[in-house]
């Protein structure tokens, strides 16, 4: 085997030198001539009719572009899954954050007065705020049953485990909202001319999403919309499908007035209004043997989606299947559902409803092992899956992955051993109790099921005329490091300097449909799209005699340029095709549901402070098996990046509720980690690498926003010896839940937000 | 309020901006970082959260470190102000922004003109800082991507070798 040059080494990020001096072009940086801004009226109920909407005196309204719903050319949806979300309220509205009318004008600084002086007089209906009142379906907010999407997963047979069980344990676990914060708030500039058709440029993870939602709101054929994703200032899942709802207003603002239109939220607006990870609910039961072997569970997963549907069936489906993490189930029967409320949709955010269930998994399994009699340690390597076993789904595990050589590497990284003995001898003595905890956790990389088929995937390389090399693709940069990586995959291939290969700025006239940089995909799917086609190319050039069996870049310059200068255009695709050994039951639910899976198992060492009830993490080691690494760099940043996310979501992160509507949607009070409140987080990578990946890789994004819950929180119940299976757990949660454990046995926090 | 009354209202404020001093047509209160961004055209100072929380807007405004979100114009009359683009110089870039590059300290990029100038503050007081004055000098600072971890290792290392040079 040849040895790789590029992949595997840390080059310099592609756009990192625009980045690092100020020239990055984000959408709020670019100006049009003659460009008016746009800003959102909005709902202030969570449901009831419109009845009048008048617009308030002391504002000269002629000044305004105004667009009511009247406007839309094309359907008043934001097509994604299911066309069930109005772009703008059309007679009701069914969260407090609903869209209802535009406006735009040439002073940005006229919007605010504006948006305040219109007013909207509504016939209030009764709303509905938490799961628990959806099930009840005291009257129906989303078809008859207020579901979204329920799937019923089942392997083997439940019922008669409950006999032979020697233990059953139960548990009930929540996950609360979580707000995706990337520095970067969502913008977006359209411009529309007759001719020509409608153009966006914005901050987005998903050109074609986009692009398929205006064509459809604005009764547009495919060639007259164009997306163009500009510098992305962080995204996190938080602009997968919100970019098409802003978009399709700044479409609608452009469409109306003949002018450039920006519309920029600011980060109340961001906050408040557009989506975030779904908060989750999940029931354990779970047959164990005496020995500590799972024999038989069911589970119980349910996730608030909000007001429409959206991403909320396929982040379900993620949650679900997840949801027996690393484990051998003989037996299990899962029941998801997403559920409706009238807050606004709740959406994509790194790990896609993984996080929610393996944060109940592997609290639960620190449970069973309590039960039992077992440590944590134990009772997880009675559990492991190991190759040739089968997931809940029924899928085969054929990576040579040994979880228990991984979990053991995990304990010797972090002396977790002796420093739950020392933890033990300490805390009598001490204010602040030690804990340590730990977490066993998978991550399915690429679309899930037949997912990949069907989106089909397609890349491009081309050869340009000057000699140079350039990706096509519509997977976009928003700080993971796409456009350096699958620059390093092509450069290997055809034997290039890193520097020779360019990508193309992804803009739907431009690049074809690589598919939606989403589930941890582009590395392992796309990336190895580009390897083929780069592929493609050196194999044309070679079986035309041009190019040799060793060549200089110089030389490979001369020969493309000489080929494009006889044959015109060069340009080699690769589509996507499921391999043989992927096979998926979409009807039953069963089969390969991942191309690969990323392994982990991560230890959190904590602190709380009886005094202040402040939790410190005092010391994280995340250890995994990605497959191959094609750049140490930027894989530990994406690591380490994504640890803190999770810290945040275990400890600091909760959304204040008040019917529907976010209360804290500034950074002064939703608090997301800062410099001085991380540990130093230890990244370790195992590399098994992967057939289905490029070059061995599999995805890495999303796995560390998994397992760092659950294992703090398991490392808090380790130094108080009190459980807490919600989070966020803010310090006042500690507080409550110590107090009132004084008489009762154990205590279940209410940390989640107030509904 | 008129457009010819805000047009009265506006005043000149001159400003050494990376060594050149400008002249600017604005209204006393409007924020800094409008003025830097929207009559100055220098768009890598970046707004995250209007509100003093997040730091993507820090500048040095005689020689302190300052989210330009919270300074209204007239106050910086006179000043002197260094933003991300005045730290490169002959298409060199500062050490900083090399360390940034090599040790993964910048993902999105969108924190990273605020933090680098954040960066550039502490070891223009500090050369050399330990692990704990970079935390806390960073700490007015939030990064969504990153974690932290390999901001600090690229000032650490722009520490190593020489500092603000």
């Amino acid at each position: 085997m040849t040895k790789e040059r590029i992949v595997g080494t840390s080059v310099p990020r592609l756009e990192g030198r625009d980045k690092v001096t100020g020239l990055a072009r984000y959408v709020d940086d670019m100006v049009l001539p003659g460009m008016i801004y746009g800003a959102t009226v909005r709902s202030h109920i969570p449901r009831g009719k419109i009845k009048r909407i008048s617009f308030g005196p002391g504002i000269n309204w002629s000044e305004f572009a105004i667009v009511t719903p009247q406007d839309i050319p094309g359907k008043n949806c934001i097509a994604l899954i299911e066309d069930d979300q109005p772009c703008l309220a059309d007679g009701v509205v069914n969260h407090p954050e609903e869209a209802i009318l535009l406006l735009a004008h040439p002073d940005r600084n006229r919007l605010p007065k504006a948006v305040e002086a219109i007013s909207v007089e509504y016939d209030p209906l009764p709303g509905i705020f938490t799961m628990e009142e959806s099930e009840e379906r005291s009257h129906s907010i989303w078809g008859a049953d207020n579901i979204f999407k329920s799937y019923l997963i089942e392997k083997g047979d439940v019922d008669p485990v409950w006999q032979e069980a020697d233990y059953i344990v139960e548990g009930e676990y929540r996950t609360g909202a979580q707000e995706q914060l990337y520095i970067e708030t969502n913008g977006m500039i359209a411009s529309f001319d007759a001719q020509q058709g409608l153009t966006v440029w914005g901050s987005l993870q998903c050109p074609y999403y986009v692009h398929k939602a205006l064509m459809k709101l604005c009764d547009l054929p495919a060639d007259r919309v164009r997306v163009v994703q500009l510098e992305t200032g962080g995204a996190f899942g938080g602009k997968e499908e919100y970019p098409s709802m802003i978009a399709g207003h700044a479409a609608l603002l452009a469409m109306k007035s003949g002018k450039a239109v920006k519309i920029i939220y600011d980060r109340l607006e961001d906050m408040t209004a557009t989506t975030k990870r779904h908060p989750s609910r999940t029931r354990h039961r779970t047959a164990v043997s005496k020995d500590g072997r799972i024999l038989g569970g069911e589970i119980e997963f349910t996730i608030d989606g909000g007001a429409y549907e959206t991403l909320s069936p396929v982040v379900l489906s993620r949650g679900a299947i997840h949801s027996g993490g690393p484990y051998y189930w003989p037996n299990v029967r899962i029941r998801a559902k997403a559920v409706a409320t009238n807050a606004p949709p709740h959406g994509a955010f790194r790990g896609f409803g993984a996080p929610q269930s393996l944060f109940a998994l592997e609290r639960h399994m620190d449970r069973v092992a309590q039960v039992v009699g077992l440590s944590p340690v134990e009772i997880r390597r009675r559990n492991f899956l190991k190759p040739g076993k089968t997931t809940i789904t029924g899928q085969t595990v054929r990576e040579e992955i040994d979880l228990n050589k991984l979990l053991d590497h995990a304990l010797e990284l972090s002396d977790y051993e002796t420093k739950k003995e020392q933890f033990a001898r300490h805390n009598p003595q001490s204010v602040r109790k030690k804990g340590i905890g730990l977490a066993a956790f998978l991550h399915g990389a690429g679309f899930t099921g037949a997912g990949e088929r069907y989106l089909g995937s397609v890349v491009g390389l081309e050869a340009c005329a000057g000699g140079s090399v350039r990706v096509l693709v519509s997977s976009t940069e928003f700080g993971q490091g796409t456009k350096t990586v699958l620059c390093q995959i092509a450069a290997e291939v055809l034997g290039l300097r890193y520097e020779d290969v360019e990508i193309a700025q992804p803009d739907t006239q431009e690049v074809p449909n690589s598919g939606p940089t989403v589930a941890s995909r582009t590395i392992m799917v796309v990336g190895k799209l580009v390897q083929s086609a780069a592929m493609g190319i050196k194999q044309t050039l070679m079986a035309g005699g041009m190019l040799g069996e060793s060549y200089s870049p110089e030389e490979f310059r001369a020969v493309c340029r000489s080929y494009v200068a006889q044959h015109g255009k060069f340009r080699s695709l690769a589509r996507y095709e499921q391999p043989d050994d992927i096979v998926w039951d979409e009807e039953k639910y069963r089969g390969s549901a991942y191309a690969a899976f990323a392994w982990a198992v991560y230890v959190a060492e904590v602190a709380v402070d009886l005094t202040t009830y402040k939790v410190s993490v005092d010391d994280f080691v995340a250890l995994q098996e990605v497959g191959k690494v094609l750049h140490p760099v930027l894989a530990k940043g994406q690591i380490i990046g994504g640890v803190a996310q999770a810290i945040g979501f275990a400890l600091y992160e909760k959304v204040v509720w008040e019917k529907g509507r976010m209360q804290n949607g500034q950074m002064t009070n939703y608090i997301m980690p800062t410099s001085a409140d991380l540990p130093t987080i230890r990244v370790y990578f195992e590399e098994l690498g992967n057939v289905h990946g490029a070059f061995g890789a599999k995805g890495i994004g999303e796995l560390p926003m998994d397992g760092p819950a659950p294992a703090i929180v398991n490392a808090i119940e380790d130094a108080l010896g009190v459980r807490f299976n919600s989070i966020p757990l803010l310090p006042e949660d500690i507080f409550d839940a110590l107090d009132e454990e004084v008489g009762s046995e154990s205590k279940v926090s209410s940390a989640r937000g107030k509904r | 309020m008129n457009e010819s009354q805000q047009e009265r209202e506006k005043c000149e404020i001159i400003l050494r901006v990376n060594g050149k001093f400008v002249a600017v047509h604005a209204h006393g209160m409007e924020r800094l970082l409008d003025v830097l961004r929207l009559d100055l055209g220098l768009t890598g100072t970046k707004e995250g959260c209007g509100e003093g929380e997040c730091g993507a807007c820090a500048i040095l405004l005689d020689g302190l470190l300052v989210n330009s979100c919270l300074i209204p114009a007239f106050q910086a009359n006179g000043a002197e102000i260094v933003t991300i683009e005045g730290l490169a110089a002959d298409g060199r870039l500062q050490l900083l922004q090399q360390t940034f590059l090599e040790c993964g300290g910048a993902q999105c990029g969108i924190c990273t003109p605020g933090m680098i100038m954040a960066a550039f503050h502490l070891l223009s007081k500090k050369p050399h800082p330990t692990r704990e004055e970079i935390r806390e000098g960073l700490s007015g600072n939030l990064c969504r991507c990153t974690g932290y971890a390999q901001i600090f290792e690229a000032v650490a290392e722009a520490g190593r070798r020489g500092g603000t040079t």
